[in-house]
């Protein structure tokens, strides 16, 4: 009669990955595999400078020397690095000039991902600059005109290569070395494309920035870099959201995310993950091993807010090297995995500079067979004086076969820190459903009611759009009920 | 190719110790050694070892064991300055080996309590059962080294009232004790076991004791544990537990002094319905180096477990806490608490504090938290205003703050004693 | 409205009702009262439809539909309403987005358009005085930091939300003060028409003197035992229940 844990897995099983269609565009390849060559190949189909050339070539001996890390609490046949497509350009690659000019094929993509641009703009009311990145390479940037009369770059990776060297010579690398780990050096070797934002001094940048990853050739992998620098007193939204076609086979996609935010300036980066996680029986779906990182200067503001809803095997950390006196990190995430999805994902938060301030709210969700893992670091360096970090990390359980696991690190070498962590792990509350159904709420909305609530401190970060769109793929992953 | 067929660290370490003569199962023996030859000590790449560098124990030349022959001690001596509580049975260990001369009291009714070395094989049948010998050097080298240590097995349904006291003196410069206890507590039965150590004239010496408990169904179990042994000695502790159903197993460990100590707690709660109490104090100063290390491993339902640790660090000093609660699959209607507090008294001091959760029932109520900081400032001006100095407002805060964990300890004559260490060596009263 | 003949429910295998038999009629109040153990809450409990109770015997028939048929939130929808005695907390949900999300399933279910925003919050004021609740209470989540009383006064602003057909109210008196009480009690009485019905599960007579009822029914041992005017309860208050008991026994 009533809603039982069996009928929700049940329900949690049988919906389907509301964005596994393919998109036809013919597409530029690279040969599988991954040698030098195939480096030079990228940079040179890129025009790249020499410089690029080298920092690839550097990266690339740097990481045959590394060995894939294995201690996130995740269990994964290893890829095989040269079963991978490390390029895949849509064919088209003349420069959009208008939105206009977009292939009418590739609109038709973003507008089932539900992204349109027009969509954006008239749900919003005010404008969002969008880059789209399928399959690594930059497809539109919108609104660049707008931009530029505030100075603000805000381009693909490639372009800003291409057009503001210097400034990706000074900042790429500077927040994660290509020495940093495994990920990142294979991402510094083959980067295909990714998106660039530059803010410049004391300019509120006046819309939301967005990128949109989409992986869809086969085969591939997706490699993409974003840097965003937050000149002084400057402030930028910046919104990214990815989507996979079904595949079964596993997908690559090994991203790194720099940011900087100079003195004063404050980034708010928002994600919205929902890679393909697989099917039920766990086959295919997308390894999404990430590396975000930002840094804060005197007085700056780092905030990543985070809903993770798919990939197969989630390895994403993004964290905030608080440099500078009075500098803020903050984490906000909700984490939901079903089927057989694996997620270790958390934060860090470095204390360098006197008088930092880091927060960390922490929502996980596991349901079906899927083990999620909540793992931070929290380091108060020896002058960080005055440090304040507080952690709240809760798991929900929905079903008996899946696991929640929570591993903070708290490393304190300084005596006027003061650090709390909090963390619970319980199970959706059967009297809080009973309430629900006793006042006519379906069980399906019961449980959408209580995991938005349960979320809502992670949901009320997001710009309002974003909110909606993932309240809306909360309740796809967790209610079967599509659409 | 060479690396291989060298020696292993831990091997050299070993070479001059006595191999065990206990009457423990050969094939145990000869797995321990294999572990010993093969694996090397620990470094802070290993996961469990992160915050704990081992590099000050194998350098510990262990050429020359001369100590062993005993110190020049008597009873009286013991029961001034070491004895926690005139009731019961008190045993006294010096490096490893059993002081007769020095272990005085009354053997209670219903229980077997002697040295290892006077045990038969059949009683140490159970030595080594769920121990962990592969990648684990420690335990590894008490089972293949073990000089002696307590044998205690408690009848079904015997309650033994007084406690049953362990006092390990550790004495001389470079000895390596390696204690061995045995621990039985039969159905329905009740003990409380006090473990203590201390160091006497020793210098760079290192015990390392490996305790096993065995709680059977419905059986009662308090373990006390101090360690102060002076600074300069090295302690590596593990207590490997197994409880039956309807159990109650309860430890406090109180680590006051010593330069590094290590105390790995692994508790196997196998049955339903049972209880598990871990409470622990670290008050440390100078360069002190203390890491606690549990693992509750809830693999039945319907269990409670409650941990609560906290530590003060001054000067130089390190703590460590890394707590890690596992709920298996099935194992519902678990309720585990873990919580850790700590308190830096010095800009050189730190903590590392890693509470860890691994759950995979659904059914569970489980929750930790970890707090760091300094003592409250308005609480101290709040002291002092009311005339108070400011160094003892700093040591009524802060024994205020340890007192909450010490005070666990229901044994008044224990909880006398570490009070007494805490004003020896800190200076608080309480 | 409702006939509940025969019921027979038990819990882990232990039986708590034991043969009910009750019957109410549109625009009546029925009190039910009893000792502590009797089965008051469980009667509450299996009409709402909480699954672990196992119905091993009888029949409930509401409004010509068997009850115990329908799901939990289709007897909501058809029109019965449990204020709850322990109301259950959801941190982060609104109150508000709770009702209208109620009040919308139900709306659809017997095929009637969405409530607009509009209507909603002039409803919403009209029926918050009603209950004296604070507008404030209702943007804040459900049940989460409300006092006892500003829990119980929020079952009753749901159920006038919702204007259920047959509420049953479940210890909707214990741990009110007179005030809160009279203010409840005031909103059930408002709420009262020709149309509806409501039960009221109570320990007390006290409620009785601000919610009259029609029928007094005493439960104890699983059953309706003894029913009466509202004299009845008076003379419960003042002889306990131990005359019933006796005479049940006795039987």
């Amino acid at each position: 009669m009533g809603y039982t844990e069996n009928e929700l897995a049940k329900d949690l099983e049988n919906q389907e990955y509301k964005f596994g269609f393919v998109t036809n565009i013919d597409s530029d390849k690279a040969p599988k595999g991954l040698d030098e060559s195939i480096i030079r190949f990228i940079s040179a189909k890129k025009n790249e400078p020499e410089w690029m050339l080298e920092y690839r070539l550097k990266a690339f001996s740097i990481w045959k020397e590394m060995v894939e890390p294995s201690w996130a609490h995740v269990h994964y046949e290893k890829p095989d690095f040269q079963e991978i497509t490390y390029y895949s350009a849509p064919k088209q690659t003349k420069k959009y000039e208008s939105w206009d000019d977009v292939d009418p094929e590739m609109k038709a993509t973003m507008a089932k991902l539900g992204i349109s641009l027009e969509e954006q703009q008239r749900l919003t009311g005010t404008n969002v600059a969008v880059d789209f990145v399928m399959d690594s390479v930059s497809v539109a940037t919108s609104f660049k005109a707008k931009l530029a009369e505030l100075g603000i770059i805000f381009c693909s990776f490639s372009e800003a290569v291409q057009e503001h060297p210097e400034l990706v010579r000074k900042y790429m690398g500077s927040v994660v070395p290509m020495t940093d780990n495994f990920y990142a050096a294979l991402n510094c070797a083959v980067f295909t494309d990714g998106s660039f934002c530059y803010i410049p001094k004391g300019v509120k940048c006046p819309m939301e920035l967005s990128t949109y990853f989409r992986i869809n050739e086969g085969g591939t992998g997706q490699f993409e870099r974003t840097l965003v620098v937050a000149d002084q007193g400057s402030y930028v939204s910046y919104l990214e959201g990815c989507t996979a076609p079904q595949r079964d086979e596993n997908q690559l996609h090994a991203a790194v995310v720099e940011l900087i935010a100079l003195d004063d300036a404050e980034i708010k980066y928002s994600t919205v993950q929902n890679w393909y996680p697989g099917d039920k029986e766990g086959k295919g779906g997308v390894f999404n091993f990430v590396t975000k990182r930002g840094m804060c200067e005197r007085n700056a503001k780092i905030s990543w807010t985070q809903v993770e809803t798919g990939s197969a095997v989630t390895w994403k950390y993004p964290s905030c090297i608080l440099k500078g006196d009075n500098s803020v990190g903050e984490f906000y995430s909700v984490a939901v995995t079903n089927n057989f999805q694996q997620a270790d994902t958390g934060t860090k938060m470095v204390h360098l500079g006197r008088n930092t301030k880091s927060t960390i709210i922490s929502k996980g969700i596991s349901a079906g067979k899927s083990q999620n893992s909540y793992r931070g670091l929290v380091q108060i360096h020896k002058n960080a004086s005055n440090a304040r970090n507080f952690s709240q990390c809760d798991s929900l359980l929905m079903t008996d076969e899946c696991g929640a696991h929570t591993f903070p690190y708290i490393e304190c070498k300084n005596s006027s820190a003061k650090i709390e962590h909090e963390a619970t792990t319980s199970k959706i509350g059967e009297d809080q459903i009973f309430y629900c159904l006793q006042r006519g709420i379906s069980e399906e909305k019961a449980i959408s009611l209580i995991v938005n609530g349960y979320c809502k401190e992670v949901l009320n970060q997001l710009p309002m759009e974003f909110a909606v769109e993932a309240q809306k793929l909360l309740a796809i992953s967790l209610e079967g009920s599509v659409g | 190719m060479n690396e291989l067929i060298q020696e292993s660290k831990v091997a050299a370490f070993v070479e001059h110790l006595p191999q065990t003569m206990l009457a423990i199962d050969k094939e145990l023996v000869s797995k321990a050694i294999a572990t010993i030859k093969t694996t090397d000590f620990p470094t802070t790449r290993t996961e469990a070892w992160k915050y704990t560098r081992l590099a000050r124990i194998a350098a510990i030349s262990t050429a020359n064991q001369t100590a062993r022959e005993g110190k020049n001690l008597s009873r009286e001596d013991i029961h001034s300055s070491y004895q926690i509580t005139k009731d019961g049975l008190t045993f006294v260990f010096e490096n490893g080996v059993f002081r007769s001369d020095l272990s005085s009291g009354e053997f209670p009714a219903g229980a077997t309590i002697k040295p290892l070395t006077g045990c038969t094989k059949e009683e140490l049948a159970i030595v080594g059962k769920s121990l962990t010998l592969e990648n684990e050097v420690f335990n590894a080298m008490n089972t293949a080294y073990a000089v002696d240590g307590m044998y205690i097995s408690i009848q079904d349904k015997a309650i033994i009232d007084a406690p049953i006291q362990l006092i390990h003196l550790i004495t001389g410069k470079n000895t390596v004790s390696n204690l061995r206890n045995i621990i039985q507590i039969g159905k329905f039965a009740k003990a409380e076991i006090m473990q203590s150590y201390f160091a006497l004239d020793a210098e760079a010496s290192f015990t390392n004791v490996v305790t096993e408990v065995i709680v059977a169904e419905n059986a009662h179990l308090t373990i006390n544990k101090l360690q102060y042994e002076e600074e300069g000695n090295y302690h590596i502790s593990t207590e490997q537990v197994d409880q039956a159903k309807d159990s109650t197993f309860t430890i406090n460990t109180m680590s006051l002094n010593g330069t590094l100590v290590r105390n790995n707690l692994n508790i196997e709660v196998n049955g339903v319905n049972c209880m598990t109490n871990l409470h622990g104090a670290y008050v440390l100063k100078s360069n002190q180096h203390v890491d606690n290390h549990t693992i509750v491993d809830h693999k039945q339902p319907h269990c409670e477990s409650n941990e609560l640790y906290k530590g003060v660090m001054d000067e130089k000093s390190t703590g460590v806490f890394n707590g890690k609660v596992f709920v298996r699959k099935d194992a519902q209607k678990i309720n585990a608490f873990q919580s850790n507090g700590n308190v830096l008294l010095s800009d050189d001091a730190s903590i590392n504090s890693k509470p860890e959760l691994e759950i995979y029932a659904d059914d569970v109520k489980c929750s930790h938290g970890s707090t760091t900081g300094q003592l409250d400032e308005e609480a101290v001006f709040y002291l002092r205003a009311r005339g108070i100095s400011e160094k003892s407002a700093r040591h009524l805060m802060v024994s205020a703050f340890i007192e909450d964990v010490v005070t666990k300890i229901e044994n008044e004559a224990f909880l006398n004693y570490t009070h007494s260490l805490l004003k020896e060596r800190f200076g608080w009263d309480f | 409205m409702i006939t509940i003949k025969n019921l027979h429910a038990s819990i882990d295998g232990k039986e708590i009702l034991k043969g009910l038999n009750l019957e109410v009629k549109a625009g009546e109040v029925h009190a039910i009262m009893g000792p502590n153990g009797a089965g008051k809450s469980t009667l509450a409990s299996v009409l709402a439809g909480r699954e672990e109770y196992e119905i091993t015997e009888g029949s409930v028939d509401f409004d010509g539909q068997d009850l115990l048929e329908l799901s939990t939130e289709d007897r909501a929808r058809e029109g019965l309403f449990l204020a709850f005695q322990y109301p259950i907390e959801i941190p982060g949900v609104s109150n508000i987005n709770f009702l209208r999300t109620s009040l919308n399933e139900i709306r659809d279910y017997k095929g009637e358009e969405q409530i607009s925003a509009k209507d909603f919050m002039a409803l919403v004021r009209e029926k918050s005085a009603l209950v004296e609740l604070d507008a404030k209470l209702a943007s804040r989540s459900v049940n989460e930091g409300f006092s006892g009383g500003e829990k119980k006064r929020n079952e009753i602003f749901q159920m006038a939300m919702l204007n259920p057909k047959l509420s049953i109210l479940d210890e909707t008196d214990s741990g009110l003060d007179i005030d809160a009480l009279r203010i409840v009690a005031n909103g059930v009485n408002k709420l009262k028409s020709p149309e509806n019905a409501t039960i009221v599960i109570t320990h007390y007579q006290r409620l009785l003197d601000y919610i009259v009822p029609d029928v007094v029914h005493v439960l104890y041992n699983g059953k309706i035992v003894k029913s009466g005017p509202k004299e009845l309860a008076l003379e419960l208050e003042e002889k306990g229940y131990d005359w019933i008991k006796a005479e049940v026994d006795a039987q």
